[in-house]
């Protein structure tokens, strides 16, 4: 007792060090265990220690169940039966219902990519943030080179052409999309083949098309679809819908602008395109897609042909 | 020698993993509530009667075991244990001579603050729960504390535990 009692005296002054030191570890710990996941490796290893205890807790129930089971009159046991077997019965008519439904989802999926380009390899992919600049329509998606995403790359929605990817990291990438001001798409109209470059104008519903003359064969509710030609966009998607055209007489050229068809304020998931299979370098597909495009179009025009040069 | 020390301190160890299955077991939704805190409990005793050798140093330990076995955030119940051992072995002097009503009232105000420390991390950490989660455990606990004194003072005074 007296070995004991000078003992604790003279630790009485560390006590409230440590004390100390334990409320400022544990409060960290807290901190720590709430933010983040690094002590999950920690809880397991105590968890798996705290195993033994558990089941020696869990131990009388689990007698009681085994003599409940061993105790069990025929009649109860009777019951039982019946009420799984039953049970079963559902259960299988559910799971039948289920294959049919698996099988439905796998014709309208196939059904789904035939209505895409057959050629073109696609991925789904999410965007993470929306750049609050009102000036500079870019975005980041959750995908980057580790998926094979390269810079250039075309990015679509379902209805649409969304932008191209001009930055990529492993992770992640950037895009930028075809309403900022800063970027031009090559299209073509769609009905007559007339080819031209659409403008991004800030605004996430408009599109300038400044080239045309004024007797250009242009209508307004013409859809605008990729040309190829610039070599990013694989061929025939659709970008825009004609909205206004004003013709002045004594301006070369007439005002025209168009709706994007891509809900380029409302995308959440996006689909990168790989025109060709992802390994090869983006210089050989670019030369492919021209090349591509050249079959497809019968007419030998100037600029086609140059372009193949190229 | 050392296998006497070992016997000594085995009634300690033993107190404290009963007290830990005590807190696992399996317990009806209504008495759930009214689960006395046996590792606080538990924990006083062994502060009150050998300061030196179960300090917050134990009590610590003890708290990160039951904030795993408990799923609350690591360090909450540590923390807590930490701060009712403090004080306990502040006063366990004081604490000694009092008298059992006396102790029995300390004790109450012991695992108040235990609750209340409970109930602080938990706000912190946005869990939130009824104010008769925290008082069930506090009165279920101070009515045992005197059976339980009783109990652990006849073990330690015949195997001189925990020295």
């Amino acid at each position: 007792m007296v070995a004991s009692k000078g003992n604790t005296v003279a630790r009485m002054p560390a006590l409230g060090v440590r004390t100390l030191v334990l409320i400022v570890l544990s409060i960290a710990l807290m901190y720590f265990d709430h933010r983040e996941n690094h002590l999950d490796t920690v809880k397991g290893a105590i968890g798996t220690a705290m195993y033994p205890l558990r089941l020696v807790v869990d131990a009388p129930s689990r007698l009681w169940d085994w003599m409940s089971d061993r105790t069990q009159s025929r009649d109860e046991l009777q019951r039982e039966n019946d009420e799984l077997r039953e049970e079963n019965r559902q259960t299988r008519v559910r799971l039948m219902r289920m294959s049919a439904l698996e099988a439905e989802n796998d014709r309208l999926r196939a059904m789904l990519e035939a209505r895409r380009q057959v050629r073109d390899d696609v991925r789904v992919a999410e965007i993470m943030s929306v750049d609050a600049n009102p000036f500079r329509h870019t975005v980041i998606l959750d995908v980057g080179s580790t998926e094979g995403v390269y810079d250039g790359q075309a990015v679509m929605d379902a209805n649409g052409v969304v932008g191209q990817i001009i930055q990529v990291s492993p992770l992640s990438s950037e895009a930028i999309l075809i309403s900022d001001p800063g970027h031009a798409l090559p299209v073509e109209v769609n009905r007559s083949g007339l080819r031209t470059i659409a403008y991004g104008t800030g605004d996430f519903g408009r599109l300038d098309l400044p080239g045309l003359t004024n007797n250009a064969d242009i209508q307004e509710g013409d859809l605008l679809v990729t040309s190829g030609l610039g070599g990013a966009f694989p061929r025939g998607y659709p970008v825009a819908v004609v909205d206004t055209i004003i013709r002045i007489p004594q301006n070369p050229f007439a005002d025209i602008s168009a709706t994007p068809t891509a809900g380029l304020d409302r995308i959440r998931e996006i689909m990168l395109v790989w025109s060709q299979p992802r390994t090869e370098e983006p210089t050989t597909s670019d030369d492919a897609a021209d090349s591509d495009a050249a079959e497809a179009e019968t007419e030998s025009d100037a600029e086609a042909s140059g372009d193949d040069d190229e | 020698m050392s296998n006497g020390k070992a016997l000594r301190h085995l009634p300690v160890v033993v107190s404290i993993v009963v007290a830990l299955m005590l807190t696992m077991l399996p317990l009806p939704d209504s008495a759930d509530d009214f689960r006395p805190d046996w590792i606080a409990l538990i924990l006083i005793f062994w502060a009150i009667s050998v300061p030196a050798s179960y300090g917050v140093g134990v009590a610590w330990v003890v708290g990160i075991v039951l904030d795993v076995t408990q799923g609350t955030l690591l360090g909450q119940h540590a923390l807590a244990l930490v701060a009712i051992v403090y004080v306990t072995a502040k006063f366990h002097l004081l604490m000694r001579v009092f008298p059992l009503l006396q102790l029995t009232a300390t004790v109450f105000a012991l695992l108040s603050l235990y609750q209340f420390l409970l109930f602080w991390s938990n706000g912190v950490a946005g869990v939130t729960a009824p104010a008769s989660v925290y008082w069930g455990p506090v009165i279920v606990g101070t009515l045992l504390w005197p059976l339980l004194y009783t109990f652990l003072g006849g073990v330690r005074y015949r195997v001189q535990a925990g020295r």
